[in-house]
């Protein structure tokens, strides 16, 4: 008993594929992807457009089903984990309903599932802190600037404590600085809850600097092609200096040639090397 | 909406903030405006158009300007202060009219409300069932088609047999039920599209919430759809009106204003002033029930944040 739970993995995706069907015939998404996250990781997908990385992120939230194999989120199916909300998600675009204010924003998914309204707003309260937007409660989502909104996104993801937070490309429609920005703010922010993260985008330097591994994947079919495990010291202790340092730029030339199949290649199409 | 619009673009020029109350001022001043030129068209055209209108082969095309077809401006306005006939202790004739008009607009709110009651009803079934919705839309669509005049006597005959318990139909009912078959439509149509409009993004993250289809309706798709709702309830309101005063004519129900038109239509030839009375009290009735369902606008003003966006 006690090994099990010692050994649970917050997600554990075995040997899944994924075929849409299209007029055209069959597109293979995902093939073969075997992957494991362990509790309080900070994990990366990266790959140029097409090799199905937000895809596998849809499995492991059960927004879509794969086609073969199997996705488990805390030792329960990835269905059964979202009927228990064991996982936040934060997309590229916010996608906050303009109706509601921030602090209402980041209460609906503690409404949702019937939160007394005392344990709501002290909940909020304490995210709007952890986000870092006090004063803006009772602001609504068309008086924030970008980054702000997708700090109440990140926020409203938490609402419900999980121990999974699942990101889409959440700073893709950010700008640099901006970005920059946010992700030593997410850092800290699954620093202090203690959150694995799985983090999807198309940014070498991005995925680098927030993760303990980087899944490297390719297209036609989406499988993975390397994981690069990030020897820069744990997510908590990093800050902006990093970003400067030697052993920064080696990870970066490390997943960069893992991206061009282990080749030094000159670019590769679709990722971002900023 | 538009006219705050229009009134807000020339003040970015001269760099000051508008205030909110001066775009109003400047929108009813244009409203005024528009009022006056009409009134001005009308005696400038009384004044200078020929005696027996526009005649072109068999069709005359302007109307005739003698006093009995286009009295003065004054004249109906003068007549609706004077009593409605020369009996004794007969009333004045905006009275007469604005009694008429509430009542008719009593009916006309009474059609309105089971009107979108009927319509969000219909848009709630066809957002759940795509069968339903393709099953019903077409027949909606069509129900629109069929002449009122035709169907207002229908109507009217078979309310007159429902009889249940101490439940006597009313005349009135039948008029309300005219006014509901015009208010509905709008409102079927305009909430079953707000209801389809929250984005992908929107729908998923209710999914992963691992939310019901009731909940999705109250939190996302209800709020979601307001914006498409307000002009579908005003435009209900307003058929509403138009419905009820059809449905008084041609189901020959007293009291009403319909039934006015009609009767001082009648009179016109002796007193024409008198017959523009019940039309103006029509226009009113309309203003004042789209001016209700702006009031409600208004209210819901956090769930129209993205009409000012777009």
């Amino acid at each position: 008993m006690t090994e099990s739970v010692i050994t649970t993995d917050a997600v554990t995706v075995t040997a899944v594929d994924k075929v849409f069907e299209a007029a055209a015939g069959q597109v293979v998404a995902l093939s073969g992807i075997d992957l494991v996250v362990e509790p309080g990781e900070f994990v990366s997908l990266i790959g140029p457009s097409g090799c199905g990385k937000s895809t596998l992120l849809r499995l492991i939230a059960d927004l879509d089903t794969p086609s073969s194999g199997s996705v488990e989120v805390f030792g329960t199916s990835a269905h059964q984990a979202r009927v228990d909300q064991k996982y936040g998600i934060a997309f590229q675009q916010a996608g906050l309903l303009p109706w509601r204010s921030v602090a209402a924003n980041i209460a609906l998914p503690l409404e949702l599932h019937g939160s007394s309204s005392v344990e709501t707003r002290e909940r909020v309260a304490e995210l709007i802190a952890l986000v870092g937007l006090d004063d803006f409660g009772d602001r609504y989502p068309d008086e924030l600037s970008g980054g702000m909104q997708q700090r109440v996104a990140i926020a409203r993801a938490l609402a419900k404590k999980p121990e999974l937070l699942l990101m889409d490309e959440p700073f893709g429609a950010l700008d640099e600085m901006t970005r920059e920005y946010m992700q030593t703010e997410l850092l800290r922010i699954s620093a202090e809850t203690g959150a694995a993260v799985v983090f999807v985008t198309h940014s070498i330097p991005e995925a680098v600097y927030l993760s303990d591994r980087v899944v490297v994947m390719s297209p036609r079919p989406g499988r993975i092609a390397a994981v690069v495990p990030m020897a820069l010291g744990s997510t908590a202790s990093r800050a902006d200096d990093l970003r400067e340092d030697g052993a920064f730029f080696e990870m970066i030339t490390a997943v960069r040639e893992a991206l061009h199949g282990g080749a030094p290649a000159s670019s590769a199409r679709g990722v971002e090397n900023r | 909406m538009q006219a705050a619009t229009v009134a807000r673009a020339p003040s970015r020029r001269t760099r000051t903030a508008p205030p909110a109350s001066r775009a109003r001022a400047r929108a009813w001043g244009f409203g005024a405006l528009g009022l006056a030129a009409l009134a001005a068209l009308w005696e400038l055209y009384k004044l200078l158009g020929p005696a027996d209108g526009l005649v072109i082969g068999e069709v005359r095309v302007l109307p005739r300007t003698s006093d009995l077809a286009m009295p003065h401006i004054w004249e109906t306005a003068g007549r609706l202060f004077e009593p409605v006939t020369r009996a004794e202790g007969a009333r004045v004739l905006w009275l007469e009219v604005a009694i008429a008009a509430s009542l008719t607009l009593g009916i006309a709110a009474a059609g309105w409300i089971v009107g979108v009651t009927v319509g969000l009803l219909l848009a709630l079934v066809m957002q759940r069932w795509r069968l339903a919705e393709s099953a019903a839309l077409p027949w909606i669509i069509l129900s629109q088609t069929v002449p009122l005049i035709a169907f207002a006597p229908v109507v009217k005959s078979w309310g007159s047999r429902i009889e249940i318990g101490a439940f006597e139909w009313q005349d009135w009912m039948s008029v309300a039920v005219i006014a509901s078959y015009l208010a509905f439509f709008p409102v079927a149509v305009g909430a079953l599209k707000g209801f389809q409009s929250p984005d992908r993004l929107h729908l998923e993250l209710m999914r992963s919430y691992s939310v019901g289809w009731w909940q999705t309706m109250r939190y996302l798709r209800i709020p979601a759809a307001v914006p498409y709702l307000l002009p579908a309830l005003r435009l209900a309101a307003a058929n509403a009106v138009v419905g009820a005063v059809v449905a008084e004519v041609s189901t020959g129900l007293q009291g009403g204003i319909g039934r006015l038109v009609i009767q001082y239509a009648g009179q016109a030839s002796g007193d024409p002033a008198k017959a523009w009375a019940p039309i103006l009290g029509a226009i009113a009735l309309g203003l004042i029930a789209a001016g209700s369902v702006a009031l409600m606008g208004a209210l819901a003003r956090n769930y129209r944040r993205t009409e000012d966006a777009s």
